[in-house]
């Protein structure tokens, strides 16, 4: 059976459409058939990041409406096999997403996939909950810094009271933090919440720590997402979450102040 | 020196304040979202009920569901300020004690 993994914050800009093409890539790395699917209606933006912009025809939207099949409107990527992108449309009609419309497309898509990631926007709006709705784990992005956690721990309670698993008295959706554009060298200063700050504030499990890295900005400048730049430390973070939320034990990195030789301060990639 | 000492405690505060402010509002935060819908109708009958004792005033009365090694507590508290006074008000009961014999009203008052 398909797992559902929306990949959440509350609070915008923290990290989750590069999280969920990050962890959509490197599940389908993992051999496992993955759709990444933009909850955000209206404002696309996994299409940019995941690289395949040009090549939107149909959209979750039309799909939806009947308009157009799943075959038609599902991206393969042409990096991984395994790899499907599912775009949302742009309509400015916010409720497009009928939560039994939703319902009976991911159940198709369940027949076919491991794992469908859900990349919700930002808010506690309609197409945030319907992202959530159906949701069999959580992936929590949150940044080391007061509104950001505020609002994670808002999403966390809604989690646990709105989804469906929730509704319907199953077992509680699995929520996992994921602290993003972390600063080992802030954190050692005193400037940022550590990450056992955050931890201890949202007691949830933590999935990664990715630290801040200018190697995201340049994977969504070229559409590539960032898990395929294995040189970079925010590349390697993100296997490692993959890895462990696939239940490797990977030790947690980039928690502590990395000594840069002066070879890599001149010449090295962030 | 004192301007660098100045500039790098302001800087090792910073983390800790950012904490302590996020525990205060979440604690708060928290403690009305997860409370069940009738958490208010149950605080306004309370103070019904208290109310028909002693004075009592609508803020010092606090109902709040938390969770205690894994059980939910309803929790109410009930706070008096210096001047509570009992409500003297002899015809209070409109059901009879099951033993008519023990009530005094005028007693009751003074106990409350």
């Amino acid at each position: 059976m398909a797992h559902v993994i929306v990949v959440t914050s509350g609070k915008g800009g923290v990290g989750k459409t590069t999280t969920s093409a990050a962890v959509a890539a490197g599940l389908a790395m993992k051999g496992k058939k993955t759709v990444v699917i933009d909850f955000d209606v209206g404002l696309r933006n996994l299409d940019l990041v995941m690289g395949c912009e040009r090549r939107v025809v149909f959209d979750f939207i039309n799909v939806i409406n009947g308009d157009a099949n799943l075959n038609q409107a599902l991206i393969r990527d042409k990096r991984l096999d395994q790899l499907y992108v599912f775009p949302t449309s742009q309509t400015r009609d916010k409720d497009a997403l009928k939560r039994n419309g939703v319902e009976k497309v991911l159940d198709e898509l369940k027949q076919s996939f491991d794992y469908i990631v859900c990349d919700s926007p930002a808010g506690i709006e309609h197409g945030a909950l319907t992202a959530l709705y159906f949701a069999d784990s959580a992936i929590v992005v949150t940044n080391p810094e007061v509104s950001s956690v505020r609002d994670s721990d808002r999403i966390i309670g809604i989690l646990a009271a709105k989804s469906r698993r929730a509704e319907r008295g199953e077992a509680p959706v699995n929520v996992h933090l994921l602290l993003t554009r972390y600063s080992a060298e802030r954190v050692a200063k005193g400037e940022m919440l550590t990450v056992e700050d955050v931890q201890e504030i949202l007691s949830i499990p933590l999935l990664g720590i990715i630290p801040e890295s200018e190697s995201v900005l340049r994977a969504s400048n070229t559409g590539t997402p960032v898990i395929f730049d294995d040189q970079s430390p925010a590349g390697r973070a993100y296997s490692d979450a993959v890895a462990r939320f696939l239940g490797e034990t990977r030790e947690m990195r980039f928690v502590k102040p990395e000594r840069r030789s002066l070879f890599r301060t001149l010449f090295g990639r962030a | 020196m004192d301007f660098l000492r100045f500039l790098f405690g302001r800087r090792q505060a910073s983390a800790s304040i950012a904490k302590e402010r996020l525990q205060l509002v979440l604690a708060h935060e928290r403690a009305g979202r997860d409370a069940p819908d009738f958490l208010p109708a149950l605080q306004r009958d309370l103070l019904a009920v208290i109310g028909k004792y002693v004075e009592i005033r609508e803020d010092l009365v606090r109902v709040t569901i938390g969770r205690q090694n894994g059980a939910s507590v309803l929790e109410i508290n009930v706070e008096f300020d210096g001047s509570a006074k009992p409500i003297e008000r002899p015809q209070r009961r409109a059901v009879p004690r099951p033993k008519p014999a023990t009530r005094r009203p005028q007693a009751d008052a003074n106990s409350a």
